[in-house]
């Protein structure tokens, strides 16, 4: 079984962050994590390959730097990895981002694709579904539960107040929950190898079926009007009293308010 | 074709084994504003099997027209077929604006169907108005006029991004539930229905329910709650809860907490408040016992009325709070409980 997993390097969103002139987030001047539905993915996708036997191969889309992400996935078990990169794709919303990658999966053998449901920075929750529908499909998001059974999956996907058990036939896409389960650290052994072994770049030419109008910030059909840090409610008013007096002071103020 | 020949607001008017989500007569309360702003009208689309009786309940909250898609087939929800319903629809009728709530179905389904109709789609916004894009005049650019202007949180909501969608039609988003306001029920409207069904034709992109498995909801939806009453380490230990109970229960509110008390044991996932946890916006928030760590307050600044109750006077959570009470929890909180009781007894 061939399996390809989506990752993605994202800001670790304690660290602050910092946009550039047009609006677009500088990830250059961040410090960076692998995405944490996309760990889990990957996690779930090496216990199928311990469990059924699979290569899994890494797939991001980033700056050069995002390479990093791809040896820490090779360092917890992944077989190899692919670095999408160009100056071309830069400033990428969701659509020209799906494009890419898919057109990048094209040039791949896979029986399963999955993806993390949603990056920490953008929270869209939109590529996965979005490579499935360029690549022509099935998708299961939010997968709580994957199992392989002859050549379909069955998967646990949780919605509203329910979760259903679904089966797909391969090839298929699954968009994973950190939830799913509680990813391996990477080996010592596997850190060596992994900054030893070689990882693929690609660029715009290696994208399959992929028109340049659909790639990068022109490719995008949603443009930034504004972006700014979260003007944040100035506090109000702080009282240190003894406690009859504090109620007293809230209930007033309630009363003020015709709360009660 | 031109972007001038999509015309109107749509709305996907979600349902579950036939029963209508809030978020649709949300979406259509907004989606009243806009088609006002825009000089059009509000159309909901109903899909699902058996569900054209549910129509004049959107009538009731300001469907304009109801479009109706009913087919066996679309019994549960499954991205396939759902999102051909909805992509035939708006390729059909040509919508200029195309709200989703962002509900767990309405997440799966507003993507494909955006790639498959090939426009933008905003996630989770929490503002939309109409506007120009760019927003101030530029010499080297057109700048357009009646654009929906989606507005949404990122980054842990540190940061709030403004989208257009300027070039593609329909300008699509997901709109987080209980943040738009339905419009007052307008009593005996009959809907305005139009049948369509673009035919459905299962193939493997139909993926096979084998089980539905119904939770047991045995905790309160602290989305849906007006009034929260929300402990974090603080309070210091799950018997200790039963103060914000009392609390809770005599304002008619739910309890809720931070990540630390889900982590201790004290409370299930389910109730935590914050970036891990859920977004809320309650009439009244209070903080009681939580130091106010920014995941946390993402989760609940947008609460109309903040209370925070702690006794370290410089804890964070005291500068996004209405009203701040500096001192001890297990003192104030009964206190105030029986006080509130003896007022609201009057």
């Amino acid at each position: 079984m061939k399996i390809v997993v989506c990752i993605k390097q994202v800001p670790d969103t304690k660290g602050g962050v910092k946009f550039n002139p047009d609006g677009t987030l500088d990830r250059a001047a961040m410090l960076t994590i692998m995405n944490p539905d996309d760990k889990a993915g990957l996690e779930a996708a090496l216990r199928l390959k311990e469990q059924y036997g699979a290569e899994v191969t890494v797939i991001t889309m980033g700056l050069p730097k995002a390479d990093e992400v791809l040896r820490e996935a090779m360092a917890m078990g992944a077989d190899k990895g692919i670095l999408v990169t160009d100056r071309v794709l830069g400033g990428a919303d969701t659509w020209a981002t799906s494009t890419t990658i898919a057109g990048a999966i094209r040039n791949l053998e896979y029986d399963l694709i999955i993806t993390g449901r949603q990056a920490i920075d953008g929270d869209t929750a939109q590529v996965g579904p979005q490579i499935a529908e360029h690549l022509g499909l099935p998708v299961i998001s939010y997968a709580q539960d994957i199992k392989i059974e002859g050549d379909s999956v069955i998967v646990q996907r949780q919605y509203e107040d329910r979760y259903h058990e679904l089966k797909a036939k391969m090839p298929c896409l699954i968009t994973a929950l950190s939830e799913l389960n509680e990813p391996r650290y990477m080996t010592p052994g596997g850190i060596f190898e992994a900054y030893d072994s070689e990882v693929t770049v690609w660029g715009r030419a290696d994208l399959k079926d992929v028109d340049d109008s659909d790639l990068g910030l022109k490719g995008s059909p949603t443009k930034i009007a504004k972006a700014s840090d979260k003007v944040r409610k100035g506090a109000g008013e702080k009282v240190n009293l003894d406690t009859d007096e504090s109620v007293a002071y809230l209930i007033g103020k309630f009363k003020e308010k015709h709360i009660i | 074709m031109g972007l001038e020949e999509f015309k109107g607001v749509y709305v996907f008017a979600q349902q579950v084994d036939n029963v209508l989500d809030g978020v649709a007569f949300e979406l259509l309360g907004k989606g009243k504003d806009l088609a006002k702003d825009l000089n059009t009208d509000v159309t909901a689309v109903l899909i699902g099997s058996g569900v054209k009786d549910l129509a004049d309940q959107l009538a009731v909250y300001g469907a304009d027209k109801v479009i109706v898609v009913d087919d066996p087939e679309l019994k549960e929800y499954r991205t396939e077929p759902y999102a051909h319903a909805l992509a035939s629809v708006i390729n059909k009728y040509k919508p200029e604006i195309m709200l989703v709530g962002a509900t767990a179905i309405g997440r799966d389904l507003g993507p494909t169907v955006s790639a498959r109709v090939k426009t933008g789609l905003t996630a989770d916004c929490t503002v939309l108005e109409i506007g120009d894009f760019p927003l101030n005049a530029a010499p080297d650019q057109e700048q357009l006029h009646n654009q929906l202007l989606m507005t949404r949180p990122a980054f842990g909501g540190n940061t709030i991004a403004t989208i257009a969608c300027p070039y593609n039609r329909p300008q699509m988003a997901t709109v987080r539930p209980g943040v738009m306001q339905k419009i007052a029920p307008i009593e005996g409207a009959k809907a305005n229905i139009e049948e369509f069904n673009p035919g459905f034709t299962p193939d493997s992109r139909y993926v096979e329910i084998l089980n539905v498995v119904k939770a047991v909801k045995n905790t309160a939806n602290i989305m849906e709650a007006k009034v929260l009453v929300s402990g974090g380490r603080g309070v210091g230990s799950k018997e200790n809860f039963k103060l914000l109970d009392e609390l809770a229960e005599v304002l008619g509110g739910t309890v809720s907490c931070s990540r630390a008390v889900v982590e201790n044991g004290w409370q299930p996932q389910d109730l935590q408040v914050g970036q891990t946890g859920k977004t809320v916006r309650p009439q009244i928030y209070f903080a009681i016992g939580i130091s106010g760590a920014i995941q946390h307050v993402a989760g609940m600044e947008d609460s109309d009325l903040i209370v925070a109750i702690n006794k370290d006077e410089d804890a964070p959570i005291f500068d996004v709070a209405d009203y701040g009470l500096v001192g001890d929890l297990n003192k104030i909180v009964p206190a105030l409980t029986a006080a509130l009781k003896s007022e609201m007894g009057k």
